[in-house]
C-alpha cells in the first residue's frame, strides 16, 4: 500500500493516525485541510477535486520520501479527497511521526506545502451566487477572454 | 462601367475524408470559413457563402449571406453557377473553404493580374500545372459558357477553365493553394500556420483534466498528429479548442511522468497538459 493515496469517501483520520504509530516515535504532527466557506471574497458553497492520479501518486510518494530523508521522520503519509466536498469536510490529511516533535512538525509542513505546489490536483469552487471556477486557472482564463474581446474589433 | 466583383466561398462540400465539416475546422482560433470570408472582404463589394440547400441553417454558415445551390449532386460547379444566376451582372472571386494556407499576397496577386478579357483568371497548380478553379475570378461573360457546360452533363470546373482558355498565373507561394482533405493534412497545415515543427504523423493519446477537460469537451482522445513535441501538440490543439490557458502556465506529462515541452513525441505516447494545480 502506498502512503500517498486518494479517496472518494470521507477521510478516516483515526485510521490514518494509527497507521503512523510506532514504538520508537515520541512525536506525531498532523495537518488537515478543510473546506472553507469563502475564498477571495466569494461565498463558497461546495468544492470539487480532480486529479491526474497516475502522476499524482508518483509525485506524492516522492514528496513523502523527500520529507523522510530531509527531516529524519520515521513515518509519513498523505491522503487527499476527490469528487464533491461540502463545507467543513477534510480535503487533505498529512501526518508524520518521529522520535521528537521538531522533525514531525517540519515534515508535516513540508509535505503539505509541496503537495499544494507540485501534485496534479485541481479544485473547482462553486459559489453561492451560482458561479464556479477552477482555482488558479480562471483568473488567467478571464484575462485571456478580455484580450480576445479587445482584439475582436480588428477583424 | 466595370462589373462589380463579388466574393463566393464554397462551403457546400461533404468533408467525407476529413470526417467532419471542413468549413468549421479552426486555425488559430478562427473557423476556415471565417478566415476565407475575411481574406475576401478587402477585395469584393459583397461576399457570400455557397451552401447546399440543407446547410442554410448551419451555425457556422448562417452568420454570412448565403447563396444556395440550385442543382444537387454536382459539387462546387453548382455553387459557382448559382452565384452567377443570382447576380449575373457580377464577376465572381471564388474560393474553396479548404485552403488554410491561402495568404493575402496570393489573393492580391490574382486580383492584380486578372485579365478581364478572358472568361476567367486562375492560378496554374504548382503540383500538376493545371488550372486551380477554386481560387479564381469568373468574369460575367463566363456565365453562359458555364451554364452550357453544365447543361451538357459536365461538372468539372477545372476542365471548364481549360476549355474556356482561362488566363493562368504562376503561384507566388507554391503551398498557398494546398487543400486539405484528411485529419493528417489538417494537422500539417496547422503546424505550418503556427510555425511549429512537423514530423511524420503519429498516433498520440491526450488526456484532459480540469479546465482543459471542460474546454476540450472531453476527457481524452486519440489523434494523428505531426507535432514533434508537446509544444507543437498544444499549439495544434489550441487551434481546435477554445483553450484560454497560455502554455507558460501549464506543465506537461508524457506517459504519466513530467516532461519538457521539447521532449520528442513517439508513436503511442500519452500526453497530458497540466493546468495550474490547486491541491489541499
Amino acid at each position: 500500500m502506498t502512503a500517498f493515496r486518494f479517496t472518494r469517501a470521507p477521510i478516516d483520520v483515526a485510521r490514518l493516525r494509527s497507521g503512523l504509530a510506532e514504538p520508537s516515535c515520541g512525536g506525531f504532527a498532523a495537518f488537515e485541510g478543510w473546506v472553507r466557506d469563502h475564498n477571495e471574497g466569494e461565498r463558497v458553497q461546495r468544492l470539487e477535486y480532480e486529479a491526474f492520479e497516475a502522476l499524482a501518486v508518483r509525485e506524492g510518494e516522492r514528496i513523502l520520501a523527500e520529507a523522510m530523508a530531509r527531516f529524519g521522520v520515521t513515518r509519513a503519509a498523505c491522503e487527499h479527497r476527490l469528487g464533491d466536498l461540502a463545507i467543513g469536510e477534510v480535503a487533505v490529511w498529512v501526518g508524520a511521526s518521529a522520535p521528537h516533535r521538531h522533525e514531525a512538525f517540519l515534515a508535516a509542513r513540508y509535505i503539505i506545502d509541496e503537495v499544494k505546489h507540485r501534485v496534479p490536483i485541481w479544485k473547482k469552487e462553486y459559489y453561492l451566487n451560482g458561479d464556479s471556477g477552477w482555482v488558479n486557472c480562471e483568473r488567467c482564463a478571464s484575462n485571456a477572454g478580455a484580450d480576445a474581446a479587445a482584439h475582436a474589433h480588428h477583424r | 462601367m466595370d462589373a462589380p466583383l463579388y466574393g463566393l466561398v464554397l462551403a457546400g462540400g461533404r468533408s467525407t475524408r476529413m470526417g467532419r465539416d471542413k468549413a468549421a475546422l479552426r486555425y488559430a482560433g478562427r473557423t476556415q470559413l471565417e478566415r476565407a470570408m475575411a481574406l475576401l472582404a478587402p477585395h469584393v463589394a459583397r461576399a457570400y457563402v455557397s451552401v447546399r440547400r440543407d446547410q442554410h441553417a448551419d451555425a457556422v454558415r448562417a452568420r454570412f449571406p448565403q447563396i444556395q445551390d440550385r442543382l444537387e449532386g454536382l459539387g462546387p460547379i453548382a455553387g459557382i453557377l448559382a452565384a452567377q444566376e443570382e447576380h449575373p451582372e457580377a464577376a465572381w472571386l471564388v474560393l474553396a473553404c479548404d485552403l488554410p494556407l491561402l495568404d493575402a499576397a496570393t489573393l492580391a496577386h490574382l486580383l492584380a493580374s486578372r485579365d478581364r478579357a478572358a472568361l476567367a483568371s486562375a492560378y496554374r497548380s504548382s503540383h500538376d500545372g493545371l488550372p486551380e478553379p477554386l481560387c479564381a475570378i469568373y468574369e460575367p461573360r463566363s456565365r453562359a459558357a458555364l451554364a452550357d457546360y453544365v447543361a451538357r452533363g459536365r461538372d468539372c470546373p477545372r476542365k471548364f477553365l481549360i476549355n474556356a482558355g482561362a488566363h493562368l498565373l504562376e503561384e507566388p507561394n507554391p503551398r498557398a493553394l494546398d487543400n486539405i482533405n484528411t485529419p493528417t493534412e489538417y494537422g500539417s497545415a496547422t503546424d505550418t500556420l503556427t510555425g511549429t515543427p512537423m514530423t511524420q504523423p503519429k498516433h498520440l493519446h491526450v488526456q484532459y483534466y480540469a479546465l482543459l477537460r471542460e474546454q476540450a469537451g472531453r476527457r481524452e482522445e486519440s489523434l494523428h498528429s505531426g507535432a514533434a513535441d508537446p509544444r507543437a501538440l498544444y499549439a495544434e490543439l489550441a487551434a481546435r479548442y477554445p483553450f484560454t490557458l497560455d502554455p507558460q502556465v501549464l506543465r506537461v506529462a508524457v506517459n504519466a511522468e513530467f516532461a519538457d515541452w521539447s521532449t520528442p513525441l513517439n508513436d503511442g505516447d500519452t500526453v497530458v497538459f497540466i493546468p495550474p494545480v490547486a491541491g489541499g
